[in-house]
């Protein structure tokens, strides 16, 4: 399996502008998709014959359909404010990965074909055409975008380099050029369901297995429901939850709270995916398909409400475009939010007293957050505004007696990516993931040096599996990142559970391995 | 591997093993679960530098067996409890498990198995 070919960052004292090199990641590439990655989602199988034309038309359509978009392309002063500002121009130090240069990529393009100076003027404006070169360019730096958004915060004009790159994506689907790993998880949810391509029996199989570890672990038979008719509320999370580490320990928690405040629920097996991959290539259409199988779920099971589980991106579509994509949701009881988070279900029931907890339950931990990106800067969280970075940390706070948070240009809207965003999650990115990780690895030492901080944890599975993936590039460990309900599941205390202190050997707090690993 | 979609001859890799030919992906993932079998387990781990030993066929014989039934490899969780069952409560989890496969039981594992490589946020 993959070794090492590169090295990784060294963390600095003081995160300094780093000194250019040109062209040193222009060899990531991600591996193409196929065929059968292309076809289920209406691209075309390999490059066309006419790609020029076709890619030119396409844009176009794009700039007619999302003037966001052409505002963009336009509004550039090229200012320099966004220029360091890429976890990925920081941990690689390619130019092509500052955000003006990674728009720019498009945007001689789009000034060649659609601009009055591009087109009579081309060498005044820093136009060029669409050619092999460039497309080649494109494919390799539009997957270098995790599509965080971090520079359109400090972009005077608040220029979003993610829809740019969603929109290249687009562009290079439509010609066959897609990128495998986003396409072959997309074709996976059409014909399943969820990103793993996990169907029915098994997951049936998985929650089975769960409610035998908790009853095991509690003493209390803490249900996880699928596919029930009439149930009140519709758990909607990322697949990895079922999967992997820590996310399913999250879903424990999201278990524990349900059970514990007595609201009926069930997970979906034709809606058991949250994330929805459509939108980090940009599809419209795949998007909005993705998201109807929500709705076909949602009214099949007749529930009155629809909660996400800790889903990055998930969350972002759920919470900004899941009305347009597939409502009305006029069917829903209007009293709860549209859909919900499941952090704002923990954090209303804490407020009403509803949930009892034993902090000292993760005293073995000390505790920082990672605010997931798309939650940070695309969304909200509650009635209030910054709600997304309150309401979780009061979650935590609620659970834990032992919080620090990281640096504050590191954290909330500022927030650094995890490096595996966007759809680059993927081994064949190992490098890029690698290097992009640096300006959060560095946060971290710091407040692990500073307040001895032993874990961290995120609400977004791309975070999690990224951060389990990376720490040790970095000498951190593996079990490191936590699901933060991960945390609720922890402490918090069931009513008829077995005495607390029977159940603290160990593997209901896999983190103490670590700890004392360490 | 480099991307040539300029000259998309779909680069079909092969792994070679005994005079036999296997179809794998980019990644080295048996293209046909079918046409696995244990030579070709033994050399994937040997090419890896960690040849197989009994722990690791328990592993990979449950893979198998699990993904025969469902299409799909176990999650983390009803992989560490089987392990548990079959080799003994304290080998049942993830950290022994990364013990055996360091690149980890998902995929390291279901690549030897010859299963498809599991997607999506893991």
């Amino acid at each position: 399996m993959a070794d090492n070919k590169f090295d990784t960052p060294e963390i600095r004292e003081y995160p300094i502008i780093p000194k250019l090199q040109r062209d040193v990641m222009s060899h990531s590439k991600p591996f193409i998709a196929k065929e059968s990655h292309q076809e289920p989602l209406g691209f075309p199988g390999e490059l066309v014959d006419d790609w020029h034309d076709v890619a030119i038309k396409k844009m176009g359509d794009l700039q007619s359909k999302y003037r966001s978009l052409q505002v963009y392309l336009d509004s550039c002063v090229k200012c320099g404010a966004c220029t360091d500002k890429c976890h990925y121009y920081v941990g690689t130090t390619d130019p092509k990965n500052m955000p003006v240069a990674r728009q720019d990529l498009y945007r001689k393009v789009y000034r060649r074909y659609f601009t009055f100076a591009g087109k009579y003027f081309p060498k005044l404006v820093g136009a060029t055409d669409l050619t092999k070169d460039v497309l080649d360019d494109w494919y390799s730096y539009f997957h270098q975008c995790s599509q965080c958004r971090r520079c359109s915060v400090y972009c005077p004009y608040g220029i979003d380099t993610a829809e740019i790159s969603m929109a290249a994506r687009e562009v290079m689907d439509t010609i066959g050029v897609g990128q495998k790993y986003c396409n072959e998880i997309i074709s996976k949810v059409h014909k399943i369901g969820n990103n793993l391509g996990l169907p029915g029996p098994a997951l049936e199989d998985t929650l089975e297995g769960l409610e035998e570890d908790v009853e095991e672990e509690t003493g209390v038979q803490v249900k996880f429901p699928l596919d029930v008719k009439g149930a009140d509320v519709l758990l909607i999370t990322p697949s990895a939850d079922f999967f992997a580490e820590p996310h399913v320990d999250g879903l424990i928690g999201y278990a524990k709270v349900f059970h514990e405040a007595g609201i009926s629920w069930t997970i979906s097996s034709h809606a058991s995916e949250a994330a929805n991959f459509g939108m980090f290539i940009g599809s419209y259409e795949n998007m909005r398909k993705l998201a109807m199988r929500i709705r076909e779920a949602a009214i099949e099971l007749g529930v009155k409400r629809i909660v996400f589980g800790e889903c990055g991106h998930a969350w972002r579509v759920a919470y900004s475009f899941l009305n347009t994509l597939a409502g009305p949701w006029d069917f829903l009881d209007q009293n709860y939010p549209i859909p919900q988070h499941i952090c704002e279900v923990t954090h209303g029931l804490i407020e009403d007293n509803k949930l009892k907890f034993d902090k000292s339950l993760n005293d073995d931990m000390i505790l920082t957050y990672h605010d997931s990106c798309n939650v940070a800067r695309a969304s909200r969280m509650g009635d209030k505004a910054g709600g997304q970075f309150v309401i979780p940390r009061e979650v935590i706070k609620a659970v834990c007696n032992n919080f620090h948070d990281m640096s504050k240009d590191t954290i909330k809207e500022g927030t650094f990516c995890c490096g595996g965003g966007g759809g680059l999650l993927t081994d064949d990115l190992m490098e890029l993931r690698v290097k992009g990780a640096l300006p959060r690895m560095e946060a971290l030492r710091k407040v692990v040096e500073d307040h001895g901080v032993t874990h961290m944890a995120a609400i977004c599975a791309i975070c999690k599996s990224q951060f389990a993936k990376v720490f040790p590039y970095y000498d951190f460990s593996m079990d490191q990142i936590v699901s933060v309900h991960q945390l609720v599941s922890n402490a918090i205390i069931l009513t008829g559970q077995d005495d607390e202190n029977d159940e603290n050997d160990g593997e209901n707090h896999p983190q103490q391995d670590i700890d004392e690993a360490a | 591997m480099a991307v040539d979609f300029f000259n998309n001859s779909e680069v079909d890799v092969s792994l070679e093993v005994n005079g036999k030919s296997y179809e794998v992906d980019e990644e080295g993932y048996l293209a046909d679960l079918n046409a696995w079998d244990a030579d070709v387990a033994n050399a994937m781990a040997e090419a890896d530098g960690a040849p197989l030993e009994d722990n690791h066929w328990e592993v990979i014989n449950f893979l198998r067996e699990y993904y025969e039934e469902y299409q799909i490899a176990p999650a983390v969780r009803v992989l560490t409890k089987q392990i548990g069952k079959r080799l003994g409560k304290e080998k049942g989890n993830s950290k022994y498990l990364y013990e055996l496969f360091p690149y980890g039981p998902a995929k390291q594992a279901c690549k030897y198995a010859g299963l498809p490589k599991p997607t999506g946020c893991v």
